[in-house]
C-alpha cells in the first residue's frame, strides 16, 4: 500500500501525498488510468482480491450520479420536489440548507435508504454511471454496496470488536478467507486514518474508542465494501472540534477514491470540503428544493441565486 | 476486495448493479424466506387465542341459559346452575380489589413520588417477582395465614390470596399512569404551600385516575380468572352462600375447574357456560381498557 | 417486598416438620406414599422441569419469530393489532385454557400429533405408545401456548428498543432484513431475549391449572412423552384440599417452596437480564 511508503502519520495528511488514500485494492491496472496516476510503489501481497476487483469493475465505473425530476414522499407530505442535480465522480459534493429542507432525505434517496421508512416513496430518476438505480434490475441490497454510508451519529455494532465492525460487510457475502479479510481491515483502517490508533487493540469492542474514532471506524466500516460513493450525513456534527478536524482531512483524503456527498449544517466546513456546493431550501408547503448547484467557491463568493446570498451570508427572511 | 474473492464477476462497482450472483440469489431467497417463517410463526401465535375463543364461545353458548345464571348447583345429581359460583365471584373478587387495591396505589404512589431512585427500583424490581410467584404458591401463602389456624376454609382467605395477586398488577399500571402527569401540575400544587403528601394525593391521583381505574379493571379481571389460590383458601361450596365470608364460597373459575372434571356431559358443558361468562367479563375489560391505552401510545 | 418476604418465611415454616423428617431426600424420593408417611418429590419436580423445558422447545422458536416479525417486518397496520391480540392471550384465565385443552387440543394431539410419533417411532421408547391425548405432551403443548405471550411481548420490547441507528447501519452495509436482524439487531438484544425465555420458563414452571387439567395426574417419574404424569403445582392442586393437616400437608408445602425458590431465582436472573439489556439500548441511542 501507499501508506507503507509514506510516513506513518495520519494526523497531519499534508504529509501524506494524496496518492496516501488511493485506494490501494482497486488499484488493478485496468483501473489505475481512469483514476489517478499512481505512484510507483512496492507490490504489496495483495492476493486475489486486486486482481479480482479489477476484473469486476469495469473502467466506466466512476460514480458518476445524475438525478432527475426526483421527488420523494413521507405518506402524503412531499419532503422533496423535483430535484435536478448532476454529482461529478471523485469530487466532494455538500449539501447545505435550512433544517427540514430535505437535505437528509435527498441523501437516502440516493442509495434508497429512504424507502426503508414505512410510507415512504420516490418518484424521478437517480442514474449512477448510467445505470437507472431506481430501475426494475436493480437490486437495493446491492445497491448499498456500491454506494455506502456514514451517519450522524458514530454507530458502531457495539458487540463486535474493531476488527469485526470493519469486517461485517465482507462477511455478509460469504467466507473470506482469514489473510484476505485481515488485509482488507487493515487497509481500510489505514484509508480512514484509525490504523495507527487501533492496531494493537482490534480484538476490543468498537465503542471503547472516541467518539472521532468511532466516526473514522464508521468509514472504514462503509469503505471495506468498496463502494465507489460515499455518503455522509453530517458525519461531524456530533464530534468536538479537533475531531472534526480529523473527518475533515480524511474526507479530503478519500475523494480521490469516490464520490463523496456530505450533508453539513456548518457553512464553514461546507465551504472547506467541497468542491461543489448544492443549496437547498424549502417552499411554502415545506418541500424542500434546490436553489442552485456550482463549485463552492463560487456559491460562497458569488452565487447567482438570492436566495443562497441570504442563506450564506446569514440573512433571513 | 474479499467480496469478489469467491466470486470475481460479482464485486461490487457499477456495472455489477445488474449482475445477480448466486451468492445474491441466496440471500435473498433466504431474506423472504426468513419473512415468510416470521409471518407464519405470528399467525400461529394467534391461533390458539382464536381457537380458545372459538371453542368456548360455541361450546358455552347452549350451555348458557336462565338456569345456569341463576340456579344453584344441585347438591346430589346432575343439573342445577352456577349461581352460586357466579356470586361468590361477586363477592371475593371485590373484596380482593377493596384489600389489594390501596395497597397496590400507595406502594407506586410511594415509589413514583417520594422515595428515591434506589428505593423505587427495589420496590418495582419486587413487585415484578411477586408477578412471577405462581399463584399456587399465594394461595397455600393465604391457607397457612387464614385457614390453617382456624380449621376452617373461608372466602376471606380466598379474597387476601387474590388481592395478592392484584397487589403487584394495579402497583404497575398505577406507577405507569401515574409517570404520564406532567411536572408543573405538581410544583404548582406544591408551590401554593400543599404538603407533599395532599399534593401526591389531590393532583396527581386524580389527573391519573383514569389510568388507575384502568388498571384496576385489569387486575379484577385477573383476579376473576384466578382459580389456583382459591382451591384450598375458599375451597368452593355447592350451596349459595352470600354474606358469611368466614365459610367457604364458590367462585366461577373453581366451578369450571370442578365441572370439567366430572365424568357427566351435562356438567362438562356447564363448565363450557361459565367459561364463556369468565371469558366475556375478561376479554371485554382488557379489550376496553388496553384498547384505549392503545390508542393513546399510538405513536 | 414484605410480601415475598413473608409467603418465603409461611412456606419454610409449614414445611419444616418434612425437611425434619426427609432433609434432602425429599428432593430425590420417588414414592408419595400417604398411608405409610413416606414422602419424595422426584416425580413432581421431574415432571415440572420435563413439561415446562417441552413447552420451551416448542414455545420458544415460534414466540422469537413472532417477536421478530412485530418489531421489525410487520407493517404497523397488522403489527399494532396482533401484538393486541397476543396479550389479550395471555389474559385468557388458565382454567379456560384447561378446559380447551381437556376437551378440544388432547383428543386432537392424540389423533394427531401423538398417532404419527407412535406409529412411525414408537419403536423408540421415548415416542412409545399408547397416546392418551391427556399427559405429558399435551401438557406441555398447553404451557407452550400459555407462555408465548409472555416471551412474544417481553422478546418484542427489547427488540423495539434496538435503536435506529443500529439497524440502518448494518442496512448501509448492503444487508437484507433478515441478515440486518440477524448480526445487528439480535445481538444488541440478546440478553434481553434470554431474560424472556426464563421469564416463560418461570411462568411454565408455576403455571397450575390448565396443566393439573392435563397432565394426567400420575405420581410417577413420567419415562416416556405421551406418559402421563404430575407436576409440583398440579400436585399440590390436587391433593392440598384432602390432605390431613401434619406430615402431608407440610410434604405439600414443601414441594411448593422448592417451586417459590426455583421460581424466584429464575425472575430474578431474568428481570436483570431484561434491565441490564434495555439500559444497554438507551445508552447507545443516547451516548455517543
Amino acid at each position: 500500500m501507499a501508506v507503507d511508503t509514506a510516513p506513518p502519520a495520519p494526523s497531519d495528511p499534508s504529509a501524506v501525498p494524496p496518492a496516501a488514500s488511493q485506494s490501494p485494492e482497486q488499484g488493478g491496472t485496468a483501473l489505475a488510468p481512469v483514476r489517478m496516476a499512481l505512484p510507483p510503489r512496492p507490490v504489496t501481497p495483495r492476493s486475489t482480491a486486486a486482481g479480482g476487483t479489477g476484473a469486476g469493475r469495469d473502467t466506466s465505473s466512476q460514480g458518476h450520479l445524475e438525478i432527475t425530476r426526483l421527488n420523494a414522499w413521507y405518506g402524503s407530505f412531499r419532503a422533496l420536489k423535483d430535484i435536478d442535480l448532476t454529482i461529478r465522480p471523485h469530487a466532494v459534493t455538500a449539501l447545505i440548507g435550512p433544517s427540514g429542507c430535505g437535505k437528509s432525505t435527498f441523501l437516502r434517496t440516493l442509495n434508497r435508504m429512504h424507502e426503508l421508512i414505512p410510507g415512504a416513496t420516490v418518484k424521478g430518476s437517480i442514474e449512477l454511471d448510467g445505470i437507472d438505480i431506481y430501475g426494475s434490475d436493480v437490486d437495493p441490497v446491492r445497491l448499498r454496496r456500491v454506494i455506502g454510508m456514514v451517519f450522524q451519529r458514530p454507530n458502531p455494532f457495539p458487540t463486535m470488536s474493531i476488527y469485526d465492525n470493519v469486517a461485517a460487510g465482507l462477511r455478509l457475502t460469504g467466507r473470506p478467507s482469514r489473510p484476505d479479510l485481515d488485509l482488507t481491515v487493515e487497509r481500510s483502517l489505514r484509508r480512514a486514518a484509525l490504523w495507527d490508533e487501533v492496531k494493537d487493540k482490534l480484538r476490543q469492542n468498537g465503542t471503547s474508542l472516541s467518539g472521532g474514532q468511532q466516526q473514522r471506524l464508521c468509514i472504514a466500516r462503509a469503505l471495506a465494501i468498496g463502494p465507489e460513493v460515499l455518503l455522509m450525513d453530517e458525519p461531524a456534527s456530533a464530534l468536538d472540534p479537533s475531531a472534526t478536524l480529523r473527518i475533515e482531512e480524511l474526507i479530503a483524503e478519500l475523494k480521490e477514491s469516490y464520490t463523496i456527498v456530505i450533508v453539513t449544517h456548518n457553512m464553514q466546513q461546507a465551504a472547506r470540503v467541497s468542491d461543489r456546493t448544492a443549496f437547498f431550501t424549502m417552499d411554502d408547503d415545506r418541500a424542500g428544493y434546490l436553489v442552485e448547484v456550482d463549485d463552492t467557491s463560487r456559491i460562497f463568493t458569488n452565487p447567482r441565486e438570492r436566495l443562497t446570498e441570504d442563506y450564506v451570508s446569514g440573512r433571513f427572511g | 476486495m474479499s467480496a469478489v474473492m469467491e466470486q470475481p464477476s460479482a464485486g461490487p462497482g457499477v456495472a455489477s448493479l445488474l449482475l445477480r450472483s448466486s451468492t445474491d440469489r441466496r440471500r435473498t431467497w433466504f431474506d423472504r424466506l426468513y419473512r415468510s417463517v416470521a409471518f407464519l410463526a405470528a399467525v400461529l401465535c394467534v391461533i390458539p387465542l382464536l381457537a380458545i375463543v372459538g371453542f368456548v364461545t360455541v361450546n358455552g353458548a347452549g350451555a348458557l341459559n336462565l338456569d345456569l345464571l341463576t340456579k344453584p348447583t344441585r347438591a346430589l345429581g346432575i343439573g342445577g346452575g352456577a349461581a352460586a359460583a357466579i356470586l361468590g365471584s361477586l363477592q371475593m373478587v371485590p373484596l380482593a380489589a377493596v384489600i389489594g387495591t390501596p395497597i397496590g396505589v400507595f406502594a407506586a404512589l410511594y415509589t413514583v413520588e417520594f422515595s428515591g431512585r434506589r428505593a423505587a427500583g427495589v420496590i418495582r424490581f419486587a413487585a415484578d417477582v411477586l408477578v412471577g410467584v405462581p399463584s399456587i404458591l399465594v394461595g397455600i401463602f393465604a391457607f397457612t395465614v387464614f385457614v390453617l389456624p382456624f380449621h376452617q376454609f373461608n372466602a376471606v382467605a380466598g379474597s387476601v390470596a387474590l388481592a395478592i395477586i392484584i397487589i403487584p398488577v394495579v402497583m404497575r399500571t398505577t406507577e405507569e399512569s401515574l409517570r404520564l402527569v406532567p411536572g408543573n401540575l405538581r410544583e404548582a400544587s406544591l408551590a401554593l404551600g400543599v404538603p407533599v403528601w395532599r399534593t401526591a394525593l389531590s393532583v396527581v391521583l386524580r389527573t391519573g385516575l383514569s389510568g388507575v381505574l384502568g388498571g384496576v379493571m385489569l387486575a379484577l379481571a385477573r383476579a376473576a380468572g384466578e382459580t389456583a389460590p382459591l382451591i384450598f383458601t375458599a375451597l368452593g361450596n355447592q350451596l349459595v352462600n352470600v354474606g358469611n365470608l368466614g365459610k367457604p364460597m364458590d367462585a366461577l373459575p373453581l366451578f369450571i375447574f370442578v365441572n370439567a372434571r366430572q365424568p357427566y356431559p351435562a356438567q362438562n358443558s356447564q363448565a363450557w357456560g361459565a367459561a364463556l361468562l369468565l371469558l366475556l367479563f375478561v376479554l371485554v375489560v382488557n379489550v376496553l381498557v388496553r384498547g384505549r391505552s392503545l390508542g393513546r401510545r399510538a405513536r | 417486598m414484605v410480601l415475598l418476604v413473608a409467603i418465603a418465611a409461611r412456606l419454610a415454616a409449614g414445611s419444616a416438620s418434612t425437611w425434619q423428617r426427609f432433609g434432602a431426600g425429599f428432593l430425590v424420593g420417588q414414592t408419595w406414599d400417604v398411608v405409610n408417611g413416606v414422602y419424595g418429590a422426584l416425580p413432581f419436580i421431574v415432571g415440572t422441569i420435563a413439561s415446562s423445558l417441552l413447552a420451551l422447545v416448542v414455545a420458544v422458536p415460534i414466540s422469537l419469530l413472532t417477536a421478530v416479525f412485530l418489531a421489525e417486518l410487520a407493517p404497523r397496520w397488522l403489527a399494532v393489532p396482533l401484538t393486541f391480540l397476543v396479550e389479550l392471550l395471555a389474559a385468557i384465565p388458565s382454567v379456560v385454557v384447561g378446559l380447551w385443552g381437556v376437551f378440544v387440543l388432547s383428543p386432537l394431539l392424540r389423533d394427531t400429533v401423538e398417532a404419527w410419533f407412535v406409529a412411525h417411532l414408537g419403536f423408540i421408547p421415548v415416542f412409545a405408545g399408547p397416546a392418551f391425548g391427556i399427559g405429558l405432551f399435551s401438557a406441555s403443548v398447553v404451557l407452550a401456548i400459555m407462555i408465548l405471550p409472555t416471551i412474544v411481548s417481553i422478546a418484542r420490547e427489547v427488540i423495539v428498543a434496538v435503536p435506529q441507528s443500529q439497524r440502518e447501519a448494518m442496512l448501509a452495509l448492503g444487508a437484507t432484513r433478515a441478515e440486518t436482524i440477524g448480526r445487528a439487531v439480535l445481538p444488541i438484544a440478546r440478553s434481553g431475549i434470554v431474560g424472556a425465555v426464563i421469564l416463560g420458563l418461570g411462568r411454565a414452571l408455576g403455571e397450575t391449572m390448565a396443566v393439573t387439567m392435563v397432565v394426567g395426574n400420575k405420581d410417577a417419574v413420567p419415562s416416556r412423552l405421551f406418559d402421563q404424569a404430575q407436576t409440583i403445582a398440579s400436585k399440590i392442586a390436587t391433593t392440598f384440599n384432602e390432605a390431613q393437616v401434619g406430615i402431608q400437608v407440610d410434604s405439600l408445602i414443601a414441594l411448593g417452596l422448592v417451586l417459590l425458590g426455583i421460581t424466584i431465582g429464575l425472575n430474578v436472573i431474568a428481570r436483570l437480564l431484561v434491565r441490564r439489556t434495555a439500559a444497554n439500548s438507551r445508552g447507545l441511542a443516547t451516548g455517543g
